[in-house]
């Protein structure tokens, strides 16, 4: 689902990396592994890659799953590891690892921007529903988007509460109990084929002239959805992943990727190719940096591992830094959808870049805990929101 | 085959897992799978006696690793849990054999699948306590009170696989060709006759699935201590249908098919990973089919056939 | 009081809406998977891979022949035509290699289904990669039906409303018109009853379960297609697809047409209960529901004892 467009990128990015000499002179050699048959395959494959293919760093995993399993391993392989898309909160809140770097942000900031883009932009609903997939990030992420809620804004009723299971198609009869108890706002956290499947029959039955729709991963069902999403709905990307973002930093950087990408496979690039290309971004500029301290000697895994502590680099609209836990800050991009004649799908407006710092919590802290000690006066420190410009 | 040659075939098959081992160290982890799933296919072989298919032993399996998974934190200590979360999936093969041993057939099969997808969409649900999809990590465990490196840890695991391998191995020998044993292949066969003998066949039926239990509880445990990591997808359907899979990949006729299928089954996975990295269901599903038309005594049937053909009678 | 069961009583109104059709569907599937059981007297377990071919089928044609100026309306018919056509290609085949396996063990025959699972499975990422395919042109040309509900409405597509369920009652009508009206339905009852004797009577029986197993493969599809332009096709339907109909099936009792519709529609209304009223047990449901009726009828609903060998 996010793997393919994700290889798609890193396939391009590495011939572009190795057309340029590769890292210090080393071309780039990378071995795809399909993480789909479970966890115990996957550890099986994480050995196999480090024991036997001997590869100097791992790009792992979409599944937050996949992504706890191998963490100790990477820490008792001292392996560096970087998580490039599993976005669980847990992995550095409730561990220490030397080995292991997130290049994106975490859980918390992708529901905690949402929340606030929805406080900023409509700050008068009352009643507000959940519809997320039933795992943990469709828990967690509903744990702490009403823990801030609470806080930022008290006396909001919830009036349902439903978590169909993961990979469910079907949601008509939780559309018509929606479309009964018209909330003012709908959470839903879900992605993939659960995310476009409601999209579809949601708008198929008019719950969008209902309720307004905070979808924290939209970003990556807008092409696919296409028409089916009216204009007016809240729109996050898990970090500041948009193609048409209003203020990148290298503005070229974005519109070549966006272009050679969109020529390479006919879609423009979604989140995972942003995260894909942070992970290898962040690796060459890490190599880079041991090299240095080793006046060009190869760096070993301890001293390639040392250089992601503290590393900040560049990503496709940005910059994002590794802090000392290991995990990576990372600035959010929210929107609203918006007609345009140039796409046959809708874009964002009234745009709002989201400091990391703003939205994460502190090194050493547990993210609920966190999210309990916000103080609504932190509303008024929300940057204004920028339109589309055609 | 005799007695003696089978066993030297099994010490020989063992030598040669831990020379494996030795010389490619990221096999380690996939014989110790292996060597796990063997001891759980056993169970399958016993029911397969009986003419009966569960696609829902995964249940015990998953059972007995979540087991592990909870209790590593209170008895940190691999020899007791192994054991102690064996005997929790047996006691649960006992309450569900109850009622699913009165059924036969493909009865006995969709009945195991359901309740095997209840626990699955329990283990989902209360994540609360199961932490659903992303599922739970499985602390790291002692051998008989003395804790190991990370590498003496996985050599161990292997050690204990073996041993429960020739454990569980032995012990089905011995219970096929005792009465209860043999009076399997009867309710396959000839049930009413079976009951005309005074032997009750649901309770010959009920014995083995707990047996089954137990040994898919066993396997479930070594899996899940060296995979240290367990997720609902171990009580999915396909995993069930996977235990199926390399019982008849093996071969029902002895012992030692279900390891022989376990090990082809999981290296041909990873190799077939690593190759074809998009069609490696695609490579499994062919595999199978061609043993079942080509083979059905499986993997162990066609080494007989072989060892017949050059030794004439 | 009486308003809350004035309320709940509305809610139950339109969670049975919900449940009929989502009811349909799983019929639809389910009552292919019957039929063939029937004739060959094996579980299909590759029956839900050729669900899932039916809906990818369905969608990318619509799709295809839609951006090349096919009228919005005729993605309906061309449902049941890319289903047929599914049965046609797929059916024939796959009938081939399970009759090779007849005589063999019960165990083996699933097998080999599980195999062709495996085999298909892959087949159809092959072909169609792991991006959702959606076609939703059938349900836009119908539009929404309000359904009155207290001082407000609560719009229902009527594709969901009136296509699905129709659908499924017109196949259950055509197949119980079939087997039991027409000669060729009672020789499929025949073959289903006793495959020998049948012969013996001067059936030709490969016919029979040839067209009969084309025919549950293309009710397979076309539960597929059905869904297609509602649900979004991704890898892994299959096999959650057949689980349920399998829990269908082994609730209505083997063989049984009728016994699969009540099922399926037992199942549908559950699970949108569930939904309404205890969202946690949606998913648990359908089995929930099998186990309870197998408990007290270890045939099924409309199941015959077989025989005991003796």
């Amino acid at each position: 689902m996010f793997g393919v467009p994700a290889n798609q990128a890193a396939e391009m990015l590495i011939e572009e990396i190795n057309a340029s000499g590769g890292i210090g002179g080393v071309k780039v050699r990378p071995i795809f592994v399909d993480e789909g048959p479970g966890v115990a395959h996957f550890v099986g494959e994480y050995r196999r890659l480090v024991q036997s293919e001997k590869v100097d760093i791992v790009f792992a995993a979409i599944s937050s799953a996949d992504c706890l399993a191998c963490a100790p391993l990477a820490e008792e392989l001292k392996r560096p590891t970087i998580l490039w898309d599993c976005s669980t909160q847990r992995i550095f809140e409730e561990n220490r690892y030397d080995y292991v770097f997130r290049t994106i942000g975490n859980s918390t900031p992708e529901i905690l921007a949402p929340l606030l883009y929805l406080l900023k932009m409509k700050p008068d609903f009352k009643t507000v529903s959940v519809i997320n997939q039933d795992y943990v990030w469709g828990r967690d992420s509903w744990a702490m988007f009403t823990a801030a809620l609470n806080v930022l804004k008290p006396g909001v009723r919830v009036v349902s509460e439903m978590f169909p299971k993961f990979g469910a198609t079907d949601f008509s009869t939780e559309i018509t109990r929606l479309l009964a108890l018209r909330p003012e706002v709908i959470l839903n956290a879900s992605w993939g084929g659960d995310l476009d499947a409601f999209i579809r029959q949601a708008s198929d039955r008019r719950l969008f002239e209902r309720s307004t729709l905070v979808m924290p991963l939209g970003e990556s069902s807008l092409e696919r959805v296409g028409k089916s999403l009216p204009p007016g709905h809240i729109i996050g990307a898990r970090g500041d992943h948009w193609f048409l973002h209003p203020k990148p930093a290298d503005p070229k950087l974005l519109a070549t990727f966006t272009e050679a990408f969109h020529r390479r496979t006919g879609i423009y690039p979604i989140y995972p190719c942003h995260h894909m290309a942070q992970a290898i971004f962040a690796t060459k500029k890490a190599y880079e940096i041991a090299l240095a301290r080793k006046n060009g000697g190869w760096p070993n895994d301890a001293e390639l591992a040392a250089a992601f502590k503290g590393l900040e680099f560049p990503s496709l609209t940005g910059t994002v830094r590794i802090r000392e836990d290991g995990q990576g800050v990372q600035d959010m991009i929210m929107g609203t959808t918006h007609l345009s004649d140039r796409y046959a799908f809708r874009i964002l407006t009234d745009m709002i870049v989201f400091p990391g710092e703003m939205v994460t919590a502190p090194v050493g802290q547990v993210s609920l805990d966190w999210l309990r000690t916000l103080k609504p006066e932190m509303l008024g420190r929300i940057p204004q929101p920028v339109p589309f410009k055609a | 085959m005799s007695r003696r040659a089978e066993l030297v075939l099994a010490l020989l098959g063992a030598a040669a897992v831990v020379l494996l081992s030795w010389a490619v160290p990221w096999l380690r982890f996939v014989l110790t799978i292996a060597l796990a799933k063997g001891v759980a296919v056993l169970g399958i072989l016993l029911l397969l006696r009986a003419g009966q298919v569960s696609f829902g032993h995964a249940l015990y399996l998953a059972l007995a690793a979540y087991m592990a998974a909870f209790g590593a934190s209170r008895i940190p200590d691999t020899l007791l849990l192994l054991p102690l979360a064996g005997i929790v999936a047996a006691a649960a093969g006992l309450a569900i054999g109850l009622f699913v041993s009165r059924y036969r057939g493909i009865f006995f099969g969709m009945l195991n699948l359901a309740l095997s997808m209840v626990f699955y969409s329990l283990l989902e649900k209360f994540y609360a306590v199961t932490r659903g999809a992303d599922g739970l990590r499985v602390p790291a465990t002692t051998f008989g009170g003395a804790a190991l490196s990370a590498e003496g840890q996985s050599w161990a695991m292997l050690c204990v696989a073996l041993i429960a391998a020739f454990g569980s191995g032995a012990f089905v020998k011995v219970y096929l060709a005792s009465p209860l044993g043999s009076a399997l292949s009867a309710v396959k066969t000839r049930e009413t006759r079976l009951e005309f003998m005074g032997v009750p066949a649901r309770l010959v039926l009920l014995a083995a699935y707990v047996l089954s239990a137990f040994l898919a509880g066993i396997g479930g445990v070594i899996v899940a201590l060296s995979t240290r990591h367990v997720t609902p997808a171990l009580a999915y359907w396909t995993t069930s249908g996977e235990l199926v899979f390399i019982a008849v990949l093996g071969g029902a006729g002895g012992v030692l098919g279900p390891f022989l299928g376990a090990a082809a089954y999981e290296l041909t996975r990873v190799y077939a990973a690593a190759l074809v990295a998009e069609a490696w269901q695609m490579a499994l599903g062919a595999v199978l089919l061609l043993v079942i038309l080509f083979a059905p005594g499986g993997l162990w049937g066609m080494g007989q056939a072989l060892a017949a053909r050059r030794r004439p009678a | 009081m009486s308003a809350w069961f004035v309320e709940n009583g509305m809610l139950l109104g339109l969670a049975t809406l919900d449940g009929v059709s989502s009811a349909a569907s799983v019929f639809m599937v389910a009552v292919g998977l019957n039929l063939v059981f029937g004739v060959l007297r094996v579980l299909n377990v590759a029956h839900g891979s050729l669900y899932a071919i039916g809906g990818y089928a369905a969608a990318s044609t619509s799709l295809f022949l839609l951006a090349r100026g096919m009228p919005a309306w005729a993605a309906l018919p061309l449902l049941l035509v890319s289903s047929a056509i599914v049965g046609g290609i797929l059916g024939p085949p796959i009938e081939r290699l399970l009759r090779l396996m007849q005589g063999q063990e019960e165990v083996l025959q699933l097998l080999v289904t599980f195999a062709l699972f495996m085999i298909l499975e892959d087949g159809q990422k092959l072909v169609w990669g792991v991006r959702p395919v959606v076609s939703d042109a059938p349900v836009k040309v119908l539009g929404t039906i309000e359904v009155p509900f207290g001082s407000d409405a609560i719009p229902f597509t009527a594709y969901q409303l009136l296509v699905l369920p129709g659908v499924a009652l017109l196949t259950l009508a055509v197949l119980a018109f079939v087997l039991r009206r027409t000669l060729f339905g009672r020789m499929i009852v025949a073959v289903t009853v006793d495959r020998e004797a049948a012969r013996a009577m001067g059936i030709d029986a490969g016919r029979v379960t040839l067209l009969t197993f084309s025919a549950g493969a293309a009710l397979a599809a076309l539960g597929g297609a059905l869904a297609s332009p509602t649900t979004s096709l991704v890898p892994g339907i299959g096999a959650s697809t057949i689980v349920l109909s399998f829990a269908v099936v082994a609730t209505a009792g083997l063989g049984q047409i009728e016994g699969a519709a009540l099922s399926a529609f037992m199942i549908g209304l559950g699970r949108s209960l569930a939904v309404y009223f205890a969202p946690e047990l949606e998913v648990v449901v359908p089995y929930l529901i099998m186990v309870a009726v197998l408990l007290v009828r270890p045939q099924g609903l409309f199941g015959t004892l077989e025989a005991r060998r003796i």
